[in-house]
């Protein structure tokens, strides 16, 4: 079987300060099948290269929006890239289909507790509620919208617990060049980690 | 101290005060300010002034050394050797071509010994250094293609001075030299070409202690920290040069132009340059009113004809030759008739070799005394012909002020106005062309005016501080005004103009860098581009990057950078009137480099920015 390829599109305006994301991206195994992406490198005065873009996602079967959640949404550099990159009768439209039976997912950081995430916590929504706008226009685009990454409690984290969610990043993503997936089986879950977990204990 | 110091202080004073601004006012020169100013106080109008103009006059000459002197700071040696065909090629064929054709008509027409004639001939074919840059500074066209070749001819004039200094002596052959004349020169009971010699020796020798004695010295003195004593070294050396070639019979004006160069390469050169300026510009003026007040009027009513004749044919010789070279070189007309008519007086070196050569007994008296007149008067005709050649040659010969158009084409208005279309207003242009907006263009190089116009541009030709120029280019409709003009003087008496006769105007001021700005903020002008601002905080955003900083962040950085600079040069402007000192010498500028460097200590650009900083709510979660 063709490997899948992944393209993960890193959104992070103040990487230098966050420890989470910045073993999430150094546990990002290196291998020809996974490209990182990082935008605010990439565009610190919001400058896209439209083409530059559509040409990588167009090499990639996996795309991954890889951010932290602020104010429930992402960094305005992501959806500048949304806005800018999606664009009519490429990603969306009726002759827009070149992104048509990829598959994209999030992977989001978050400082807030799951608990809070639900109607009765503080954050009144669960994360999939929250980022229905997301799966919404990746539904526009015709592509696979699976359930997220979530990394709760970023705030309080210690060393070891941070370093055990990058592993399972890491270990997830190479599963996913090598695997094809269920989709029906895996839309059960709430996050595609706890999804990944049961399957790595069931063996 | 002598009362009639302070008498003639204030009689040479006042007359420049009174007269310079009349002449500005007038849109002439101020050299020729200068010069009226010295007529009238001169001995034939009011007679303030008597013999001793003569005296003011070796005083003033003092001014033309120093230009020298910075003018030799100025020159770059990589810059020279770019410049060398046309220094040689145009400098060489001014100087022999003007020098023969008047030693032919002068041998024609008048029964003067060789001797004299050579003389007459080589001490008229120098132009007025002083002049002709003084007069492309104001109209600010060193930069044109007619500014650089007159820079290139008057610099061969001023080196080719030296061997004819040199030569001079030589051709005494043998004579005896009347020894009385001759006290300011220790070296004249010798032989010719011990003299020759000695001359040769001193140049070395001069060039050799520049850079083994000077430049140590002068880094001393800087060690010390006190500016003024600084400014008495650079004055030191200057009078010291000069006083040391004046020994050996040669032209002060050389000496300081050679010491001049050998410390162009110096880390002191700016601050020379900025010591001496002010020294150079007041002696200057200085040096135009004694030539205003030296010109023997009597000389000339005694033989009206033959020094007037002379004094034509003269500017008329100069001006064809020049003409002729201009179209060697292929000059656009009306570049060319700038080119010629700004050099076609004789100027001050003429003086120089006239009186040297009288020193020598190869000139009779009265005839040197008449050719220094005709000299002076030729100066003096030099920005009445400009003013001319401004007013109704060049409206015929040259690029046309404005296109000339077919009746049929509608003359449409264009809603921005680019004064200055060099390398920074040209990107401008250029940005607001590709986005569909056309702007009408005042630039006062004609070369760029051809060229833009066969681009199809809307250019208007002339002085962009005409208010004829202005309301032509059609300021009054017009929205915005963009003022890029490279020279900052002319940009800045542009923006006041416009202020004044045209207040609904939007104005964009391009500023060359701080202190620019502050004059600009003094005039009351609010958006303010420094050039120096934008490109210096793009590179060191970079930098910072390739240090290892995100990008994004130092991009904020940067960005901020900027806001909070913009915000200090304002409280600075207003800052800076606290002090005596208004004019901004170097002095100045260093102490305003500390002051925003102590006041950026202060400055913690994050301090105030909790964006994506999550720090705050950890704290908040353990307490």
């Amino acid at each position: 079987m063709a490997q899948n390829k992944i393209l993960i599109l890193f959104a992070h305006p103040l990487f230098e300060k966050s420890f989470v994301n910045q073993e999430l991206v150094r546990h990002i195994p290196i291998s020809n099948h996974i490209t990182f992406h990082d935008l605010y490198e990439e565009y610190p005065e919001f400058d896209i290269d439209v083409k530059k873009e559509q040409a990588l996602l167009e090499k990639h079967d996996i795309i991954i929006w890889h951010h932290p959640m602020y104010w429930y949404s992402c960094p305005p550099l992501l959806k500048q890239w949304i806005d800018m990159v999606l664009e009519y009768d490429w990603a969306y439209g009726k002759n827009g289909n070149v992104l048509k039976g990829k598959s994209i997912f999030q992977m989001i950081t978050t400082g807030g507790a799951k608990e809070n995430y639900c109607a009765t916590g503080k954050d009144r929504f669960t994360i999939p509620e929250l980022l229905e706008p997301f799966n919404q226009t990746a539904k526009v685009c015709k592509m696979n919208y699976l359930p997220p990454f979530v990394v709760h409690g970023t705030h309080k984290m210690d060393e070891n617990e941070t370093v055990n969610h990058a592993k399972n990043y890491a270990e997830l993503l190479l599963f996913l060049t090598k695997n094809e997936l269920n989709f029906e089986e895996l839309n059960k879950h709430f996050y595609i980690n706890e999804w990944f977990t049961k399957l790595k204990t069931n063996g | 101290m002598d009362n009639g110091f302070f008498v003639q202080a204030i009689i040479y004073l006042t007359s420049a005060i009174v007269c310079v601004p009349i002449a500005k006012k007038l849109g002439l020169s101020s050299i020729l300010g200068y010069l009226f100013a010295g007529i009238f106080i001169g001995p034939f109008v009011l007679g303030f002034i008597g013999a001793e103009g003569q005296d003011i006059m070796h005083f003033a000459e003092f001014g033309v050394v120093m230009m020298l002197f910075l003018i030799g700071l100025e020159l770059d040696p990589y810059k020279f050797w770019k410049m060398r065909k046309f220094i040689l090629g145009m400098g060489s064929m001014q100087l022999i071509g003007s020098a023969f054709t008047i030693f032919i008509l002068c041998q024609l027409f008048l029964d003067w010994s060789w001797q004299t004639t050579v003389v007459i001939a080589l001490a008229l074919s120098l132009s007025s250094t002083a002049i002709v840059l003084q007069t492309l500074k104001e109209k600010g066209l060193s930069q044109t293609s007619m500014g650089r070749s007159s820079f290139a001819v008057l610099l061969f004039q001023d080196i080719a001075v030296i061997p004819i200094l040199a030569i001079i002596p030589l051709m005494v052959s043998g004579s005896h030299v009347e020894t009385d004349n001759l006290h300011t020169s220790l070296i004249a009971d010798f032989d010719a070409w011990i003299q020759t010699l000695i001359v040769i020796f001193t140049i070395v020798a001069v060039y050799f202690s520049g850079r083994l004695i000077i430049i140590p010295v002068l880094r001393m003195v800087a060690k010390t920290r006190l500016q003024e004593l600084f400014t008495a070294s650079a004055l030191l050396l200057v009078v010291a040069v000069s006083y040391l070639m004046q020994l050996v019979g040669l032209s002060p004006a050389l000496g300081a132009f050679l010491a001049g160069v050998v410390l162009a390469n110096s880390e002191f050169r700016h601050e020379l340059e900025g010591d001496i300026a002010p020294f150079k510009g007041l002696l200057l003026g200085l040096f135009f009113i004694g030539v205003g007040a030296s010109i023997n009027f009597k000389l000339i009513i005694d033989n009206p004809t033959f020094i007037l004749v002379f004094g034509a044919i003269l500017t008329a010789v100069k001006f064809l030759v020049l003409f002729g070279i201009g179209k060697v070189y292929k000059k656009s007309s009306d570049q060319n008739f700038l080119f010629s008519f700004g050099l076609s007086q004789a100027g001050e070196f003429g003086f120089v070799i006239l009186s040297f050569s009288m020193q020598l007994n190869i000139l009779p008296n009265i005839l040197a005394n008449q050719m220094m007149a005709i000299i002076a008067l030729s100066m003096l005709s030099t920005p009445f012909l400009l003013l001319i050649n401004e007013k109704w040659i060049d409206p015929y010969f040259g690029v046309k002020e404005k296109e000339v158009r077919k009746h049929d084409e509608i003359d449409e208005q264009n809603e921005v106005i680019i004064a200055g279309f060099g390398h920074f207003g040209s990107t401008i242009g250029r940005l607001l062309r590709a986005n569909g907006v056309n702007a009408t263009i005042l630039d006062h190089d004609s070369d760029r005016v051809d060229l833009l116009r066969k681009m199809g541009f809307k250019v208007y030709y002339g002085d962009a501080t005409r208010l004829e120029l202005l309301k032509a280019a059609g300021a009054e409709e017009a929205k915005i005004f963009i003022a890029a003009i490279d020279n900052p003087e002319v940009n800045l008496s542009v923006v006041e103009s416009l202020r004044k006769h045209f207040p609904h105007l939007n104005i964009l001021t391009r500023a060359r860098n701080r202190v620019d700005a502050y004059e600009l903020i003094d005039h009351g002008v609010t958006k303010i581009y420094r050039e120096t601002l934008y490109t210096a905080v793009h590179l060191g955003v970079d930098a910072l990057t390739q240090l290892g900083h995100r990008k994004y962040s130092a991009t904020r950085q940067g960005q901020r950078f900027i806001k909070y600079d913009e915000a200090a040069i304002r409280k600075l402007a207003a800052k800076r009137h606290d002090k005596m000192a208004y004019l901004a010498t170097v002095k100045d500028e260093i102490e305003m480099q500390e002051q925003l460097l102590k006041n950026d200590l202060h400055i913690n650009f994050s301090a105030s920015d909790h964006a994506w900083d999550s720090e705050h709510l950890k704290k908040q979660i353990s307490e």
